[in-house]
């Protein structure tokens, strides 16, 4: 048995070091970029950065944010993030709750209709004739309507609404409240741990989204921070990519790396949030519709 | 109550997907849809008959094959692995620090892969620190599917995981330690106990899997690709793009999303049909 017990820490010795070098490897693009941004422009042209930063310098991200419309459009989406988000929770609560009631007639029904719209999405180019035959194209309303109910999300919602004792809902009705009562000051608030995990679904989805912002809207005071990025960081300069270093600074290196670790901050600073919610919502969303 | 969502899933969903009947029609556009000639099947017919669409069918099955490959088994290979470690702090950063990739952006996604990958990037330096020669990663088709591959696993392994961890809490420890007292390695714990828990799942994924092999999301290839590689990077939902919304054939592209998203119904359910007659459990 002592020498199994040794093998034992052994064999957790090199599993707690495969796991650190995982967690290493999955951190050292990041790192990367890091070093990248705070370097000087001919130290990245020269190609040899790692992760320690050469000739330091914040001039990538003072270029970077000179740039008006980075600024702008990090501002606009995350307006836009937020308004989306409210709509598609209202939208996704009005749906849910009626069809968490079980003595609703033609429940089963509506609620089969919804879920069909997890299995059947229309392609990208009926969305877009759709989005253009209702004068959605080029409007903020393009980025904001189309996506606001997600049945995957209205699911989760529903089955959160049918483990609650109906008999809260009961009460509230007894009491003389109508149905939009009961549902906002007695079903929103038992709901709130599950609406904050859809909460964070549609916005995370609504602020990484790009391709919609790329079919609908031309006009650049409606691109989102993703599309301006982008633009920032576009592989225009070819010659850069394939090795020569020798690439003109249109856009160079550093304050592409600067642009995009600023995009990331929102995210990063709510990760620890929303990891755990996430974790939570794929739980609920793994049970079978 | 009702109404506003009803509404919104006819405006948003049921009527796009009326709209698909473009793909046998000569759309028109000052006629709008529904007054535009039937064109029959002559679309798809087209389709088939152009080089570019069979090449984006190569592409998008390849790149596919490729994630199947390596993404698809990446978590469930760490999962595992992860369940025999003991310390359950490192546990929890690891899982911690890998699911971080699955919210970044494409587009950030994108900008990180440029930086690792390009001539000037962290690969190119370090080989460069070696005395090795720079290899362009990003304009060659094939290093570029690698790269490809590889953001696929660094972006979607801790969501993976997430999910088999998730059907391994349900587990009872006590069955690993009765297993080891009566003798069972570590590989017959592993192969008696941990699989078998996580089979369903697996299956599961793997059904979608297979039903998405003709689909492909449109950020990845889109925001990844570049001019030098287009000859692979060039797929079902960049073609759909190019020649619907780029070039206006409408109709046209249409046919060509309508013919993807009718072999993935088939395919998953055929997939489903398989799975059951294994005498597995099936998504449906």
């Amino acid at each position: 048995m002592v020498a199994n017990k040794r093998g034992e820490s052994v064999f957790q010795f090199f599993m707690g070091a495969f796991f650190l070098s995982v967690c290493a490897l999955c951190l050292a693009p990041a790192v990367h970029l890091l070093a990248v941004s705070l370097s000087g422009k001919n130290a990245v042209l020269s190609g040899r950065i790692g992760f320690i930063p050469v000739g330091f310098t914040l001039d990538a991200y003072r270029r970077a944010l000179a740039d008006g419309g980075f600024i702008y459009s990090f501002g606009y989406s995350l307006a836009l993030t937020s308004g989306y988000t409210l709509l598609a929770l209202i939208l996704t609560s009005l749906c849910a709750y009626p069809l968490a009631q079980r003595d609703l007639p033609g429940a089963r029904i509506v609620k089969a209709l919804v879920v069909f719209t997890i299995y059947f999405t229309p392609g990208i180019i009926p969305s877009y004739l759709n989005a253009r035959n209702l004068g959605l194209l080029d409007s903020v309303w393009a980025l904001a309507l189309p996506g606001a109910l997600s049945a995957y999300n209205a699911v989760i919602l529903i089955n959160f609404f049918r483990s609650v004792d109906p008999a809260l809902f009961e009460a509230a009705r007894i009491d003389g409240a109508g149905e939009y009562l009961t549902l906002a000051a007695v079903a929103v608030p038992l709901a709130a741990p599950a609406l904050a995990t859809i909460a964070l679904f549609y916005a995370v989805s609504r602020w990484n989204g790009v391709s919609d912002v790329l079919f609908y809207v031309t006009n650049p005071r409606l691109y989102t921070v993703q599309l301006k990025l982008k633009q920032m960081t576009d592989m225009v300069v070819i010659s850069q990519q394939e090795g020569s270093g020798a690439g003109n600074d249109l856009a160079a290196d550093n304050i592409k790396a600067a642009a995009v670790l600023f995009s990331m901050l929102p995210i990063a600073i709510l990760y620890p949030f929303i990891q755990r919610r996430f974790t939570r919502g794929i739980l609920l969303g793994a049970v079978k519709g | 109550m009702l109404l506003p969502p009803a509404a919104f899933l006819v405006l948003f969903c049921y009527i796009p997907l009326a709209g698909n009947i473009a793909a046998f029609k000569d759309y028109n556009i000052f006629e709008g849809l529904w007054a535009s000639r039937w064109a029959g099947s002559r679309h798809f017919a087209e389709a088939f008959r152009s080089v570019e669409f069979r090449y984006a069918l190569r592409n998008t099955l390849l790149l596919n094959a490729g994630d199947l490959l390596f993404s698809f088994p990446a978590p469930i290979l760490l999962a595992v692995t992860l369940m025999e470690l003991r310390g359950s702090k490192l546990r929890k950063a690891t899982q911690f620090i890998l699911f971080l990739p699955h919210f970044f952006s494409m587009v950030i996604v994108a900008g990180i892969v440029y930086q690792v990958f390009s001539g000037t990037g962290l690969i190119n330096a370090a080989l460069a620190a070696l005395g090795i020669p720079r290899v362009g990663f990003l304009g060659t088709p094939a290093l570029w599917m690698v790269v490809y591959w590889v953001s696929g696993v660094w972006k979607g392994t801790g969501y993976g995981m997430i999910i088999y961890l998730a059907a391994l809490t349900a587990v009872d420890p006590a069955l690993g330690e009765a297993a080891a007292i009566d003798g069972a390695g570590r590989w017959k714990r592993v192969t008696r106990i941990t699989l078998p828990v996580i089979r369903p799942t697996i299956v599961t994924l793997l059904i979608l899997n297979l039903g998405g092999v003709l689909s492909i999301g449109f950020d990845r290839p889109y925001l990844l690709g570049n001019v030098l590689v287009s000859d692979v990077s060039n797929v079902i939902s960049t073609h759909v793009y190019a020649v619907g919304m780029q070039a206006g054939r409408f109709d046209f592209a249409t046919a060509i999303g309508l013919f993807q998203s009718a072999v993935g119904i088939v395919m998953v359910a055929c997939a489903n049909l398989f799975a059951r007659r294994l005498g597995e459990e099936g998504i449906v």
